[in-house]
């Protein structure tokens, strides 16, 4: 018969639509802003800056090594190092950054910045709703923008950030460790006793 | 599949004073190549098409690469006469000194093609031309008679490098527009820095184009915009 | 040229004396078709000489979206290239990503290791399985058939998108694979969720079929319409769905045999006449052997490393050389052609994008046929603009 194809077509769209009322998984549409899916965890968007502790200017992972700066696939962050040092979570001198900008008109989300990095100081946020009116500079984040403490980290990527936890618990326990025993040896270093003097009338 | 030396003798048996030329390829994937001459291309390329065994009906990829002019230092090795004192006379002693002489390759650009074959299911076959140039002798001939599948991408070839290839049914720019004056793949292309004409450029940008902007008021060529400054020509749009 | 140029001068091409008809009576229409067209797939020109509704020449005219990808590649290390290659087909770039690292494995010499081979087997039939989707439902759209085909397909599409964001953090732009290896493990909870969506799809295909393939109007439009003959497609290198379309029987997971695809059962379907038709049902077959490929990759996946242990994340420097790298993505055969010179960038980098070189062959398809048709010939191509521009 003519246009039987085209029946059977019209047959399955009738039984979609009919059955749309029924059964929840037919009806896909989410109807956003109103209704929103919930983010997956592994999503990315924009980098941010970890800092730990409470405050963001004393706990600010990082180091300024400026690895992200290069690796940077558009070069979207600018980095200024500091003259001075300030101890980190195990207690080591190291630079900061006094400049951190990243330009988020021009990053891509790539997240290699995030991957090169060896001081877990850089990772992604999922914030996506960033829109601004102001062209000139609104889209050109620094690092006091950036900042976001740790507990937020956790609360955003929960599984990634124990195991950076564990990670850096680890790191700093070597350390701390290594420490007690260079403590250890100078201690007893110090407390031998003074090497016996010369015996009377020897050498010459 | 024939190694590449079994193909170049299968060339030379079959086209001759076919001046094909092994290339070896160091690095770990060993893809060696045959760089024909200009002159005998379009036969060679014939033979390897219509040939039963080799039956390379399939050109894959059509790629241009700019080699620019390099200079080389050699250290050589060279006899020379020299006076010296030995034990209070003077003598001519033949010495062997080594120098270090300085000597600039010149440049070229090249196209090289992927050839395979769906006949036989097997391949790549790498082949490359030069050209005798960078500057004026930049023709080559074209190899879109022998396999359609080079139209486009001879094309894109000349619009982004510059190498002519004659014998093209059709070769105008491909990827920028016509009326563009450069070869923008090339090494020594010279980006132009006033396609920001709204002010949200920063940085580097921004400076250059303040720079060139300031320039162009001095000398009264200002309003005119096009594609670049110091190589090409200016155009004046109507905008 | 000048600034004292006239404009109807300097806007050469246009002011050709007009073209006779073929039959001496009048002139021909010249129409340019693009770039703003909702049916072009992206910014895409094409130059149509017309004699009433027959098409006389056809000339394709792009560079919109050329964004000189080679020589930014030129100019970044290989591994921040990855990203880029993303961007070049954008609806499929786990493939993208696949045929840049298995060019740079070429080049370097690095080994894969097992586990990341079956990994990049599922996302890659995966990838392919919601490319063809889309091509078909944008094809429909095309024809007349207002969106729902399409949306039917948009509606799998998310499911396999959502499977490729809690793998990689992102939807479309996924930059996954490394040379070497990948960038994350899959894990157990993915790999079940990824069971479940490939279990829905074959009901989809089902579900597909009876609206479309069996449809009058589908079958009046596509059948004879734009037919490519195998020599001419085998000259002009086309590759893909729309070689196997016109009877060619070249597939290059069958011919090259890269990754482990010569472990998989899976057919190579054919069609006979090449018309848009047959490209039609070609996708939809590849569709199905791609279910059966994720499968059989699903059930024999092993565990072990998903990284070469001796390569490098930064600082990678391959050794002088060249290799060139193919694979076959869902739009034909893509190649990466890399010239190393010891430095952390490429000398060359030249991406054979599949989409350019399908489009040799559009004017010979399109002569003779009406300007409804060309919108549905040049819908059969399936060519996204980032590939082609670069």
């Amino acid at each position: 018969m003519l246009g039987e194809g085209i029946l059977k077509g019209m047959a399955e769209t009738a039984k979609n639509f009919f059955l749309s009322y029924v059964s929840k998984e037919r009806l896909t549409t989410v109807e956003y802003p109103e209704q929103r899916i919930p983010t997956v965890e592994a999503a990315r968007v924009f980098p941010f800056l970890v800092y730990d502790g409470a405050d963001w200017e004393a706990g600010l992972r990082c180091v300024a090594c400026q690895i992200c700066e290069k690796e940077c696939p558009p070069k979207c962050i600018y980095i200024d190092k500091s003259k001075d040092k300030k101890p980190d979570y195990v207690g080591k001198q190291q630079f900061y950054p006094t400049r951190f900008d990243i330009d988020i008109s021009v990053c891509m989300s790539c997240q290699i910045c995030v991957e090169v990095c060896p001081f877990e100081a850089i990772k992604m946020d999922n914030e996506f709703e960033l829109a601004t009116d102001d062209r000139f500079g609104g889209l050109r984040y620094d690092r006091k923008q950036l900042a976001r403490s740790n507990d937020y980290y956790h609360s955003i990527h929960p599984t990634e950030a124990s195991e950076v936890d564990a990670r850096l618990d680890e790191e700093k326990a070597k350390v701390e460790a290594k420490a007690k025993a260079a403590a250890e040896a100078t201690a007893a270093k110090a407390a031998a006793p003074a090497p016996p003097a010369p015996p009377a009338g020897g050498g010459s | 599949m024939k190694s590449a030396e079994e193909i170049k003798a299968a060339i030379e048996a079959a086209v001759p004073g076919a001046g094909v030329e092994f290339v070896p390829n160091p690095g770990p994937a060993a893809e060696h190549s045959l760089r024909l001459a200009p002159a005998s291309a379009v036969a060679v390329a014939t033979f390897l098409r219509d040939d039963a065994d080799l039956a390379f009906d399939f050109l894959s990829n059509v790629s241009g690469v700019d080699w620019p002019d390099r200079e080389i230092a050699e250290k050589v090795k060279v006899a020379r006469t020299v006076t010296k004192t030995v034990d209070g006379v003077e003598q001519s002693v033949e010495e062997t000194v080594e120098e270090t002489r300085k000597r600039v390759e010149p440049g070229c650009l090249e196209a090289v093609y992927h050839l395979y074959s769906v006949a036989k299911k097997h391949g790549p076959l790498v082949i490359r031309m030069k050209t005798a140039n960078r500057i004026d002798q930049v023709e080559l001939p074209s190899l879109t008679p022998v396999w359609r599948a080079a139209e486009f991408q001879e094309r894109e070839v000349f619009d982004l490098y510059g190498i002519i290839f004659t014998g093209h049914p059709d070769l105008r720019r491909l990827l920028m527009w016509e009326g563009f004056k450069d070869h923008p793949m090339r090494k020594d292309y010279v980006e132009p820095d006033d396609y920001e004409y709204e002010p949200t450029p920063h940085d580097h940008v921004l400076k250059r184009a303040q720079e060139r902007r300031a320039a162009e008021a001095a000398l009264g060529t200002e309003g005119l915009r096009g594609c670049g400054t110091n190589k090409r020509e200016t155009v004046n749009y109507e905008l | 040229m000048n600034a004292t140029e006239t404009k109807s001068e300097r806007l050469d091409g246009w002011n050709r004396p007009p073209v006779i008809a073929p039959d001496g009576e009048g002139e021909l229409l010249e129409v340019a078709m693009g770039p703003h067209h909702p049916s072009t797939h992206g910014v895409f020109r094409m130059d149509l000489a017309l004699d009433g509704e027959r098409v006389v020449r056809l000339k394709p005219v792009f560079g919109y979206l050329h964004r000189n990808h080679e020589k930014i590649a030129e100019q970044a290390s290989y591994l921040a290239s990855m990203p880029y290659t993303d961007r070049l087909d954008y609806i499929c770039s786990l493939t993208n990503n696949w045929a840049y690292a298995l060019a740079v494995e070429k080049l370097a010499g690095q080994e894969v290791p097992e586990r990341v081979q079956y990994i990049r087997v599922i996302l890659g039939e995966l990838t392919r399985i919601q490319n063809h989707a889309s091509s078909i439902g944008f094809l429909l759209q095309e024809m007349g058939a207002s969106g729902t085909p399409l949306m039917y397909a948009f509606k799998e599409r998310e499911k396999i998108l959502d499977l490729f964001e809690s793998l990689t953090g992102s939807r479309m732009m996924c930059n996954y694979m490394r040379f070497g290896g990948c960038r994350v493990d899959v894990s157990a909870t993915w790999l079940d969720a990824a069971r479940k969506v490939v279990a829905g799809l074959p009901q989809f295909v089902d579900e597909f079929e009876t609206l479309l393939s069996s449809n009058e109007i589908l079958m009046a439009r596509c059948q004879g319409v734009g037919i490519l003959r195998p020599e001419l497609a085998v000259n002009a290198g086309v590759t893909g769905p729309m070689l196997r379309a016109s009877g060619v029987d070249y597939d290059i997971r069958k011919v090259d045999r890269y990754g482990i695809y010569d472990r998989f059962k899976f057919r190579v379907p054919l069609g006979d006449h090449g018309d848009v038709y047959d490209r039609y049902m070609v996708r939809i077959l590849e569709i199905r052997e791609s279910i059966r490929i994720v499968e059989q990759a699903l059930n024999d996946i092993p565990a072990g490393p998903i990284m070469d242990p001796k390569a490098r994340i930064r600082g990678f420097r391959p050794k002088p050389g060249e290799a060139y790298g193919r694979i076959e993505a869902p739009k034909g055969e893509l190649g990466f052609y890399l010239i190393s010179d010891g430095g952390p960038n490429p000398y060359r980098y030249r991406v054979r994008p599949p989409s350019l070189i399908n489009l040799t062959v559009l004017e010979d398809m399109c002569l003779g046929s009406n300007v409804a048709d060309v919108v549905l010939i040049f819908g059969s191509v399936d060519i996204v603009l980032g590939e082609v521009d670069r």
